[in-house]
């Protein structure tokens, strides 16, 4: 199996690292960038295919040259041989169909100086444009079937077939059960969950870790980075030039108003404690939590 | 975020709703097992030698331990032995054993008797020395983690390995035989050779029908803390190459049976207590606090020289070989090896099992690899069995001599004229001439002697008490540390607490039933809600009744509410509940 697994550096949203301007921009050169949380699910994916099936794993993204650390860290999460960066001045400021493309053409491209990639890995949506576009749009392009909100999947090697568990809208009573052939896409709802149930597979997965740890160091060793020309690429149809998307303006949302009291209670005020006790106590069931 | 998607270190923000994921194809085909040659459960020293061994011989050999790592499920007193006599010692599987994880040696061993604050001090080193061709004090987390990387190395050149978090939670059958293992964590493995190192609690064991918890008297509890010293050369006055060790016995635990230890390690100390389950049950003892009688015992003042600092408190359950060891510990393909087989030999005031374990899995391992190579892998149980009788390892377990001397030793009407006569004038003038000649200590040196001492108040009790007050000095000095009370004890300890799975089902919550448990817990004590066991007052229509309640998230998983009250245990599944960082 050769699997790509399409990665994107997000800013990191979390509280403390993020960081806004006074009307609520968010302030690029202050906010470190991270791995699209999402593409989290896709790379579990990708590791358990490899693990299970052997062959390579490849980490793919489109960015600036420092992108290299969010590909190291996706090396060491999915335990990836290969990381490809499609970089140029002219790929910048790309909208989700620029980007399709862009992307599309960097799996050609794999196709032809590798190999046939089986299978493509994408995350739910990116933590910043939230629109979940870039990964079908890739794979319009690529024109292969297209698998989403995976849960679970499996792969049959011989029949060159993969069959997979969708949660269909979110609901856990309406999970089903789709073939398809290879090649093809897969994007990973974030209620997938690997599952390792034959001791072969973790003793792989342990040798794995154990290489990949030492390869991560140096990943710029593993690390292959295209510009628009090596990928053949017209630049009226990548980058800015070729983004039909218009952004007309951005409005911060209001911040809503607390409209809870909060009380601060100090752990060693024991009559503040016991009060907060007296507050818990309607919510208990000691009876149910018997033997618990 | 790193996408940390390592099945061993599973994260514990799982959805709560069960969603279906099933196998979405199937692969779990009931004929489509998984095989090894052979599979280990249970990475302590027993199941180490028995992998290490079985590799070494080309036997492709998969060793699945259910802790977060070896060793943090694993409690020893902390002294290892290496016996002259025996065929394998730790050090014969892994030459750089002691080197890479003993924590110092152990060159001077005492017994001290007690009573109130007088101390008799008897040298056993001759006894301690005697078929002892070393003996180390180790901590458990760090040797058992040390022998699973070189046992995974071993085992990875055959094809197999070793894997943590994974428990084996039975035997797998076909037909009434025994084919191989099912686990929490795995599909089902059948193998040619199952070794079940998986401890005193052994699950296999007793799936296998071979072990129970059924009666306390066939039990010791133990109990211990890492006590954090980081001068022990200059409290003790030894070099870095020495190591004491220390027992103690007589009156400082009333008058449940069994005794006191200390061992030296690199930088600090284990001291513990270990006793007669049956004893601690009689006499409703709190295991911790006669853990705090020893630490708080003017004598322990010198070491300890008031600074206490406990690094961690633990528990463990200890088979009495003597009366629980197998003599056929085997079942089809299943060989039970070290604990799991009540290979625990706790004889007089010298205690082994590791030792034992060690020696039972490399024979059990020999014994497959020569069945196998006869071309009939099913003898490897009764050749194991054969090999633990050959080699002698049998009769240091169930000495013939201690069943002999048990018979009248340890009925009651004997017990109690012995014990009154070792406390009578005529006694007491016995002992006083018996010391005067030096035979006392002698008679304690005695391998031969110790070997069958009965289970009675007497050796335990009365004689080390009679002893110290007719023949002991005063102890000097004070000891006015505080140990920590349990609350700080259980909040000192790592947990993953499988929520909403609790290991332990209380089957009969009445008091009769299993009332024992509130006392004999490690973790549990009377007027104390932060434990497992507790007792509590219930009001149903009008009337009170005193019930029983368990929270197994304190759990040590010693084993001890298995025996005492009436419950359906098992372990928690693989990597969840307590973590020992020392062991």
């Amino acid at each position: 199996m050769y699997t790509v697994t399409l990665t994107k550096g997000v800013p990191d949203f979390s509280e403390g690292a993020v960081s806004f301007d006074e009307d609520g921009h968010l302030e690029r050169g202050k906010t470190p960038t991270v791995m699209n949380p999402n593409d989290r699910f896709a790379l579990e994916a990708a590791l358990q295919t490899k693990v299970r099936h052997g062959g390579t794993a490849a980490v793919m993204s489109m960015g600036p040259p420092g992108y290299g650390e969010v590909l190291q860290e996706a090396m060491s999460s999915v335990y990836a041989d290969e990381l490809f960066l499609l970089s140029d001045r002219e790929m910048a400021a790309a909208d989700t169909w620029a980007t399709s493309i862009t992307l599309a053409t960097g799996i050609e491209r794999i196709a032809e100086t590798r190999e046939q990639p089986d299978l493509v890995f994408a995350g739910f949506k990116t933590a910043d444009g939230e629109t979940g576009h870039t990964g079908p749009q890739t794979c319009w392009c690529l024109d292969w079937p297209i698998l989403t909100h995976v849960i679970a999947l499996d792969i049959d090697e011989t029949e060159r077939t993969i069959r997979v568990k969708r949660l269909v809208e979110g609901d856990i009573e309406e999970i089903e059960t789709v073939e398809a052939p290879l090649p093809a896409m897969i994007v990973t709802d974030p209620e997938f969950e690997p599952t390792y149930r034959k001791a072969e597979h973790r003793l792989t997965f342990k040798d794995l870790r154990e290489e990949t740890t030492e390869r991560a160091e140096s990943y710029e060793e593993h690390l292959t980075t295209w510009d628009h020309a090596e990928l053949n690429l017209d630049p009226d149809y990548i980058g800015l030039d070729g983004s039909p998307t218009i952004v007309s303006g951005v409005d911060p949302i209001p911040k809503a108003p607390s409209e809870r009291e909060a009380t601060v209670v100090d752990p060693g005020d024991e009559a503040g404690m016991e009060s907060v006790l007296d507050e818990l106590l309607p919510y208990t069931n000691r009876a149910a939590a018997g033997g618990d | 975020m790193a996408a940390n998607t390592d099945p061993e270190e599973k994260t514990a923000d799982a959805p709560a709703e069960a969603i279906d994921r099933g196998e979405v194809a199937s692969v779990a085909d009931g004929d489509d097992y998984e095989h090894y040659e052979a599979v280990v459960v249970g990475c302590g020293p027993g199941g180490a030698a028995a992998a290490a061994t079985l590799a070494r011989n080309g036997v492709e050999t998969l060793v699945l331990e259910r802790g977060v790592d070896a060793g943090s499920k694993n409690v020893s007193g902390g002294l290892l032995y290496a016996e002259e006599s025996a065929p394998y010692t730790i050090d014969d599987l892994f030459p750089e054993f002691r080197e890479a994880t003993a924590e110092r040696p152990i060159t001077d061993y005492y017994l001290h008797n007690v009573a109130g604050n007088r101390v008799k001090t008897f040298d056993i080193t001759d006894l301690h020395e005697h078929d002892t061709e070393w003996s180390d004090a180790v901590l458990r987390r760090r040797m058992d983690s040390w022998l699973a990387e070189r046992v995974h190395e071993m085992t990875r050149e055959t094809g197999g390995g070793l894997l943590t978090e994974v428990r084996v939670n039975g035997l797998l059958r076909d037909g009434g035989e025994i084919v191989g293992v099912t686990c929490d964590e795995l599909d089902p493995i059948t193998a040619d050779l199952i070794v079940a190192a998986d401890g005193v609690n052994s699950e296999l064991a007793r799936d296998a029908g071979l072990m129970d918890w059924e009666r306390p008297e066939e039990w010791f509890q133990g109990v211990k803390a890492v006590v954090d010293l980081p001068d022990v050369d200059d409290r003790f006055d030894i070099s870095e190459d020495e190591g004491e060790a220390h027992l103690f016995s007589g009156d400082l635990f009333s008058d449940v049976r069994g005794g006191g230890f200390l061992y030296t390690n690199e930088e600090s100390l284990s001291i513990g207590t270990v006793f007669h389950l049956d004893s601690l049950v009689a006499e409703e003892a709190e295991p911790h606090e006669l853990l705090d009688a020893l630490l708080t015992h003017p004598l322990l003042g010198e070491w300890l020289d008031g600074e206490y600092h406990e690094r961690e408190y633990s528990a463990k359950l200890v088979p009495d070989s003597k009366k629980v060891a197998l003599r056929e510990p085997h079942a089809g393909r299943l060989v039970l090896v070290g604990d799991a087989g009540g290979q625990m030999q706790a004889q007089g005031p010298i205690i082994k099992g590791m030792n034992h374990a060690v020696t039972a899995g490399a024979l059990a391992a020999e014994a497959f690899v020569e069945a196998r190579s006869r071309g009939d892998s099913t003898l490897a149980g009764e050749r194991y069995a054969k090999r633990l009788r050959d080699e002698g390892v049998m009769a240091k377990l169930r000495p013939r001599r201690y069943e002999a001397a048990s018979v009248l030793g340890e009925r009651s009407p004997v017990a109690n004229l012995t014990d009154r006569v070792v406390d009578s004038r005529a006694g007491r003038t016995v002992l006083r001439a018996l010391s005067r000649a030096n035979g006392l200590e002698r008679l304690y040196g005695s391998p031969y002697l110790s070997m069958m001492v009965p289970d009675t108040a007497t050796p335990y009790v009365t004689l080390p008490a009679v002893i110290a007050e007719e023949l002991g000095e005063p102890v000097e000095g004070e000891n006015d540390i505080e140990p920590p009370s349990l609350a700080d004890r259980i909040g000192e300890l790592t947990y993953d607490t499988d929520v909403g799975n609790p290991h332990i089902e209380l089957l009969d919550s009445s008091v009769e039933a299993s009332g024992a448990a509130v006392t004999a817990c490690p973790v549990s004590a009377r007027d104390f809600g932060g434990g497992c066991y507790r007792e509590e007052v219930v009001k149903t229509n009008g009337d009170e009744e005193r019930l029983v309640s368990l929270d197994t998230q304190p759990c040590v998983e010693c084993g001890t509410c298995a025996i005492v009250a009436d419950t359906r245990w098992e372990h928690p599944r693989g990597g969840k509940g307590v973590e020992f960082r020392e062991g």
